[in-house]
């Protein structure tokens, strides 16, 4: 017992002291000069020019006038920052090291378990997103059939309410496989096999939402947590976040979500939704397709698969967004290559840049305020020193989230200057 | 009470034995049967080859006495006149289970592995137990030897199917009338081992293959230093072992390349295994046929994959649904290749299915005579019987089979089946044979009647024009009972009739459906056999897909050869420069030249203009290609090889080439403070194991430190070391323990020879070297310092998380780092893992590279190198050596590879972009002047491997519809490994 504490005063103290100081309100205007704007929406512009005050965009051009302090970045490179969908960030600190652990509950239907209030605005996994220009993430609880409901933070918070863009925004279902993996401990093979409860599954989770809709139309005395969370699916004021992979279970989830009455379902996964382009835009289905950095599930798919996934779907004309659900949260923080990389395929580079930034704040209902630099948003964004889809050249000197000039140092910067002064001064 | 039941017992067994001279007899009078039986006019083959038309055998007293053509009849003979029946030996399974219990797993021992032995006067290893006597287990099982005898089969050879050293087998005469005494015809017939654990025991080690290969090396040293009496306690394992020394040898390998693995331990001790294989030999014949061994080979032929659902057809792999095809052409292409094989019930799930997966096989080309032989001589050879078993020369036992006709044809009916001179009967030989068309008239109509299927169980069809009824047979001694129904089953028709010798015809009584009786008779107008050779004429030839080098997806129809290439104009990477517009030319595997305005000649032109050309990326970290990582039965297996365990056939292999991979080094895991020895791989796809492995390859070992040794992150509590503290000491013990182990060894005593040891003391001795893998600063400076204590250096440190803050310490001490570009927060000894880990190094004068240790991140290594530029602002230069000369150097072959300059091996990559650039790919890549991988090929691949899916696919629907057995779509997948995959 004495061990576990120590350990966990460890990482508390490890944690604590890491931590950036969040960055003071904006309290005058600045202009971003000569800089090339990625606009986060398909465009460009060339030698622009961009104002922000009170944490808003004010104006962007290439012939806006300078107002407030003003940045050189000729040369330069801005971007919206980045989103992140689907992560766990600051629900976890340590994978291995089980109390710093909170991402996965007790319970298969849980929609009423939410992450926000368990997202440490401090965690250094956090903090260690922004210098690659991640600004910006979707808190996600995991496992279990409905694991729970997300919330849309900022990275540069004292607390999690400070953090908070969009406070319980979606509920995420893990739609069941019609394979699952070999059982090996028990004798199985390893690799998949029909999974023969896939409808048994199914009526689980058709009779929860059946369930959550009747309870939802009349007003009860003795409250149902779980049922009670899952009004907004319905009410369309939350979205379902649908996450399959194969063909028929994306065909089967859709459906059935949609016959259960709920208005606004994203598709997270879709490793063969480019086979169903069609039924997907005519029921208006966004998808989260997996991050490029995978290998390809099947033996005979091309090499490539993964790389020119988040394309085949783009060029069928759906509204893509890139995650890394499945991937350890300290990996989001490779986002901008994951979108890199599809550019190798074909896709245009401003294409790419859609799918971590105006596409994703689109499908998370959050564009309004983010995803894209346009007069009237959220002055969240950085500079860079090039382009920020390429690992050499995503160096960034400035990154500001509404408006507020954030750090960009993290506990990996200190440690790095820490260690150079030591060498470089003896 | 009970001692009168157990005395009445005993005699009726008494009574039922045949009698034995020396035993008393109270149930009656001693009599004997010295009497012959002659079987006359038959077709005997003595052999498979040694075939006698007309012949006669003569037996006595349970063996052949004389066989052939003029053999005098002695007066007090049994006659039995077999005319145009056929006699066999009867079959041999030389890998059989009959009658010994199958072992039963051992109940869960808590969640804590245990370590050590439970026997005492034993090996120290439980799942060695060569003194297992089959025979003390067995017990005969009359049930199973009637399945076994139906089947054909008249002698197996049976073993306790468990352990790795499995002791001695029980050869057993499948004979219900005689008694242990007759039937067990050897009771250590020969012994067998495997590389699988018993399941009876729970003992740790080996938890690998690898392990498994290297505890049987290991038995063999030490038999041989017990052998010579220079071990003073007993070990009744290795006594046993030299006890068995001289009896055949069979390895239980099954398929997948151990039949290669096992007979490669065989060549190391000069023992030719029989080793049992797994069915998938014909995809790497020619390395079969190396082995000089004789294999057991089993029938286990596939069903068809179930593919009626599109979805889920899409998870069955290319490499399995060409395994339906093709694994009944094994026994086949054994015999072309003029492999020796016998053929084994084992793996059929009912001994049932052993005709028509025989059928099978020789549809698919096997020879009549080579079946014959697997079934009977090949079998006796191996369990050195020959002289007793497996054929019908005088002498042997009379084992044998009366057949209708050829053994191994589909309407042969088999008669019986003798054991010892006892007749069993499978189907009586004297009923006739009914089977065929007829014409049948019955009330004043005529109908068409075929009767077939079995022949003592016949099947009818009976017709009115195209209208079928439906019928029913009966047919038992010499009585046909036949009966149709019409007006959709109202009104039935019976018949009754007496089969004649003398006429193919049948007659006799019929009733009608209103119950008059009248009479009917079948005029019989084609007889059976006639058809079946007809409808086997007309049954067409299999059709087979081709093999490719891997035989997986993504394999090539021919191996890709070594060609003259020429790149003209490209951005040429040599290592310490960048250089513009160059041209680099390529002869015999070898750089050439490099320059500018480069003259062809019959070299392959390749206009590089735009395009990047760097040496081929290395990966110090890899565990693609492999079947098992890790050894975790002990703190130590430095005994353990990853050459024993590599896998050519693992797609990853190839996508690392299309990542523009040419070396990996396969490292162990981290399961254990010293690990085991690596593999330095070249991605040769399409060469098997022996050919990935680089030539004249550097001695690797593998040690590891911290968490994963310690086992913090898993529920093991028992093994020492269990803190950092216990990790040094247990480096400390084993290299002191191999110093004094070399020391002993060159001082010229007699010594136990040791693999651990010996390696352990080959990194002493400044041979092999390690790649440790490490995380936190104070198990880093550790290391450093037990190294020096021993008087040697670290060689690379791999992971290596914590390496910038000991980075000066490092770069004195000599030792490299080879660590992630950005992996951190997995686990707690990763806390201080950063980024600019590989800049900082590299700054204080470290040799630095960027592994993978993943099969994802292996193939985009070229975009690893590219963020050293990110974190810490490593030059564009120094960031490409992390992925090419950098871990060339740590790896010692960088004078072979890992950078472009005249006179090196071409280990090329072609780039459509900056090599670093998350935006480039790898267009070609190139091993000794070999292009293995190439953007347009893989084109073609896809195309190819679709067309041929849909091939099978389409073969498996006609399967199916065609009443074919299948099994549910599956997807075979090997778990990806990393350091901590157990």
């Amino acid at each position: 017992m004495k061990k576990i504490n120590f350990l966990i005063a460890l990482v508390w103290s490890f944690a604590g002291l890491a931590q950036q100081t969040p960055a003071p309100e904006q309290t005058e205007a600045i202009t971003i000069t000569g800089t090339t704007a990625h606009i986060g929406n398909g465009t460009v512009i060339e030698n622009c020019s961009i104002v922000f005050e009170n944490g808003k965009i004010t104006a962007i051009g290439s012939s806006v006038t300078a107002k407030g302090k003003s940045i050189d970045a000729s040369g330069k490179h801005i971007y919206p920052g980045f989103i992140a969908p689907g992560k766990s960030l600051g629900l976890v600190e340590v994978n291995a090291v089980r109390a710093s652990n909170d991402q996965d509950e007790l319970g298969d239907f849980i929609p009423h378990i939410r992450s926000l209030i368990a997202y440490n605005a401090e965690s250094k996994v956090v903090e260690s997103m922004r210098p690659n220009g991640v600004l910006l993430a979707q808190i996600t609880p995991k496992g279990g059939r409905i694991s729970g409901t997300s919330s849309i933070v900022q990275f540069d918070a004292w607390n999690w309410e400070d953090a908070a863009v969009k406070v319980d925004d979606g509920i995420h279902l893990n739609w069941p496989g019609t394979f699952r993996r070999g059982r090996w401990w028990l004798g199985e093979p390893r690799g998949y096999q029909p999974n023969k409860n896939y409808q048994k599954n199914i009526d689980a989770v058709k009779s929860f939402m059946a369930n959550s809709l009747a309870y939802g139309k009349a007003s009860v005395k003795e409250k149902n947590q779980a049922f009670a969370a899952m009004q907004g699916l319905f009410d369309g004021s939350q979205k379902l976040y649908l996450y399959a992979q194969g063909e028929k279970e994306i065909l089967d989830g859709i459906t059935t979500a949609k016959d259960a009455g709920v208005k606004n379902i994203v598709l997270v996964g879709g490793y063969h939704a480019y086979k169903i382009t069609d039924f997907l835009k005519q029921h208006n289905i966004p998808v989260l397709v997996n991050f490029t950095h995978t290998l390809p599930n099947f033996e005979d798919d091309d090499y490539d698969f993964t790389f020119k996934l988040p394309k085949l779907l783009v060029d069928a004309g759906l509204l893509v967004g890139l995650q890394n659900a499945s991937a350890s949260n300290f990996q989001t923080r490779n986002l901008p290559f994951y979108a890199g990389q599809v550019v190798a395929q074909g896709l245009g580079k401003e294409k790419a840049l859609q799918l971590i930034s105006g596409n994703t704040a689109k499908i998370l209902g959050i564009d309004a305020d983010y995803g894209t630099l346009e007069v009237g948003k959220s002055a969240t964004f950085f500079v860079s020193d090039g382009d920020a889809l390429d690992m050499r050249t995503n160096q960034l000197s400035h990154a500001f989230i509404n408006g507020r000039a954030i750090s960009l140092e993290t506990h990996q910067t200190k440690l790095w200057k820490r260690y150079m002064e030591k060498f470089e001064g003896k | 009470m009970k001692l009168r039941l157990l005395t009445l017992a005993l005699l009726w067994c008494g009574a039922s034995l045949f009698a034995q001279d020396y035993f008393p007899e109270n149930d009656g009078v001693k009599s004997k049967n010295n009497n012959y039986y002659a079987f006359t006019n038959a077709k005997i083959y003595v052999t498979p080859t040694q075939v006698i038309q007309n012949g006669t055998l003569l037996i006595q007293n349970g063996k052949v006495v004389q066989v052939g053509s003029s053999v005098v009849i002695p007066k007090n003979a049994v006659v039995e006149n077999l005319s145009g029946k056929s006699i066999y030996p009867s079959f041999i399974d030389a890998f059989s289970s009959f009658g010994v219990e199958k072992p039963k797993r051992a109940p869960g021992g808590g969640r804590s592995p245990q370590y050590e032995a439970t026997r005492e006067g034993f090996y120290w290893n439980d799942h060695i137990m060569p003194e297992n006597k089959a025979v003390e287990k067995f017990k005969y099982d009359s049930k199973k030897a009637g399945e076994l005898r139906k089947a054909g089969f008249g002698v197996v050879n049976a073993h306790i199917q468990d352990a790795i050293a499995r002791g001695t087998g029980v050869m057993v005469a499948l004979n219900d009338d005689g008694g242990d005494a007759d039937r067990i015809l050897e009771d250590a017939s020969a012994q067998y081992f495997s590389f699988s654990k018993s399941v009876t025991k729970r003992q740790s080690y080996p938890t690998s293959l690898m392990g498994a290969t290297a505890l049987m090396r290991q038995l063999y040293y030490d038999m041989d230093w017990y052998a010579k009496g220079n071990v003073t306690t007993k070990d009744r394992s290795i006594e046993a072992l030299i006890e068995n020394k001289n009896l055949p040898q069979i390895f239980a390998a099954g398929g997948n390349g151990n039949v290669q693995r096992a007979d490669k331990i065989g060549d190391q001790f000069g023992i030719q295994y029989t080793i049992l294989a797994g069915g998938d030999e014909y995809a790497h014949v020619d390395a079969i046929k190396n082995t000089n061994a004789k294999l057991i080979v089993p029938l286990n032929f596939p069903k068809a994959y179930d593919v009626s659902d599109p979805y889920a057809a899409q998870y069955i792999n290319l490499k399995d649904m060409r395994h339906w095809n093709l694994a009944p052409t094994n026994p086949k292409v054994l015999a072309d290749n003029g492999v020796q094989f016998s053929l084994t019930l084992h793996n059929l799930k009912s001994t049932g299915d052993f005709k028509t997966m025989l059928m099978k096989a020789i549809k698919h080309g096997l020879s009549k005579t080579k079946a014959l032989e697997a079934l009977t001589t090949t079998p006796a050879s191996i369990l050195g019987a020959s002289n007793k078993i497996g054929s019908l020369q005088s002498g042997r036992h009379a084992n044998f089979l009366i057949a209708s006709g050829d053994i191994f044809d589909k309407s042969t009916t088999l008669y019986e089946n003798w054991v010892q001179g006892q007749k069993n009967v499978i189907n009586d030989k004297d009923q006739k044979d009914i089977r065929g068309d007829y014409d049948l008239s019955a009330g004043g109509l005529t109908y068409k009647m075929a009767i077939s299927g079995e022949a003592s169980k016949p099947k009818i069809e009976i017709k009115q024009d195209t209208l079928k009824h439906k019928s029913k047979l009966a047919y038992k001694n010499d009585w046909v009972n036949f009966s149709f129904s019409t007006d959709e089953g109202k009104k039935t028709c019976r018949m009754t009739g007496k089969v004649s010798k003398n006429s193919d015809n049948l007659k006799g009584r019929l009733i009608l459906p209103n119950g008059k009786e009248s009479s009917f008779n079948a005029i019989k107008t084609t007889s059976f056999e006639e058809k079946e050779k007809k409808a086997d004429e007309a049954v067409e030839k299999p059709e087979l897909v081709a093999m490719t080098y891997p035989n997986i997806g993504y394999g090539y129809a021919t191996k890709p050869q070594q060609e003259n290439m020429l790149f003209k104009n490209a951005t040429v990477w040599t290592g310490e420069a960048v250089l513009e517009n160059t041209d680099v030319f390529v002869k015999n595997g070898k750089i050439s030249k490099v320059g500018t305005n480069l003259s062809a000649g019959s070299a392959k032109v390749i206009d590089a203009t735009g395009k990047h050309l760097t040496a081929g990326v290395i990966d110090e970290h890899s565990h693609i290609g492999a079947l098992a990582i890790n050894e975790a039965g002990h703190n130590s297996s430095a005994e353990v090889k990853m050459t024993d365990v590599v896998d050519p056939l693992d797609i990853d292999l190839y996508r690392n080439l299309a990542g523009g991979v040419t070396t990996i080094q396969l490292l162990h895991g981290s399961a254990n403070p010293i690990g085991g020895r690596s593999a330095i791989l070249r991605l040769k796809w399409g060469e098997d194991a022996e050919g990935l492995i680089f030539p004249n390859m550097p001695k690797f070992i593998k040690f590891a430190l911290g968490e994963n040794v310690k086992q913090s992150n898993w529920q093991s509590f028992s093994r020492f070391p269990q803190t950092r503290m216990g990790v040094e000491q247990a480096f400390m013990n084993y290299f002191q323990m191999a110093k004094e182990y070399d020391a002993k060894k060159k001082s010229g005593q007699a010594y136990r020879y040791d693999e651990e040891m010996e390696t352990i003391a080959e990194i002493l001795n400044g041979e092999r070297f390690i790649s440790c893998h490490s995380y936190v600063q104070s198990e880093i400076n550790m290391l450093m310092k037990v190294a020096e204590k021993f008087n040697f250096k670290v060689n690379t440190f791999t992971h290596i998380l914590e390496g910038y803050k000991v980075a000066d310490k490092m770069a004195e001490h000599g030792v490299g780092g080879s660590t992630f570009s950005d992996w951190w927060a997995y686990k707690y000894e990763v806390n201080d893992a950063i980024p600019y880990n590989a800049a900082i190094m590299n700054s204080q004068g470290v040799t630095v590279a960027i592994n993978s240790d993943d099969a994802e991140m292996s193939r985009r290594l070229n975009q690893e190198a590219g963020k050293t530029i990110k974190y810490g602002g490593m030059s564009e230069i120094d960031a490409w050596k992390t992925v090419t000369l950098n871990p060339a150097k740590l790896l010692h072959i960088d004078d072979r590879v890992g950078s472009i300059e005249a006179g090196k091996d071409a280990d090329l990559t072609l780039w459509t972009d900056h090599p670093m650039s998350v935006y480039a790919k790898a267009e070609k890549t190139i091993i000794e002047g070999v292009v293995y991988f190439d953007l347009a090929k893989d084109k073609m691949q896809r195309e190819a491997i679709q067309k041929e899916r849909t091939k099978l696919i389409n073969m498996m629907l006609k399967e199916k519809s065609g009443g074919g057995k299948t099994q549910a779509p599956k997807q075979k997948k090997k778990p990806r490994f990393e350091c901590e995959t157990l």
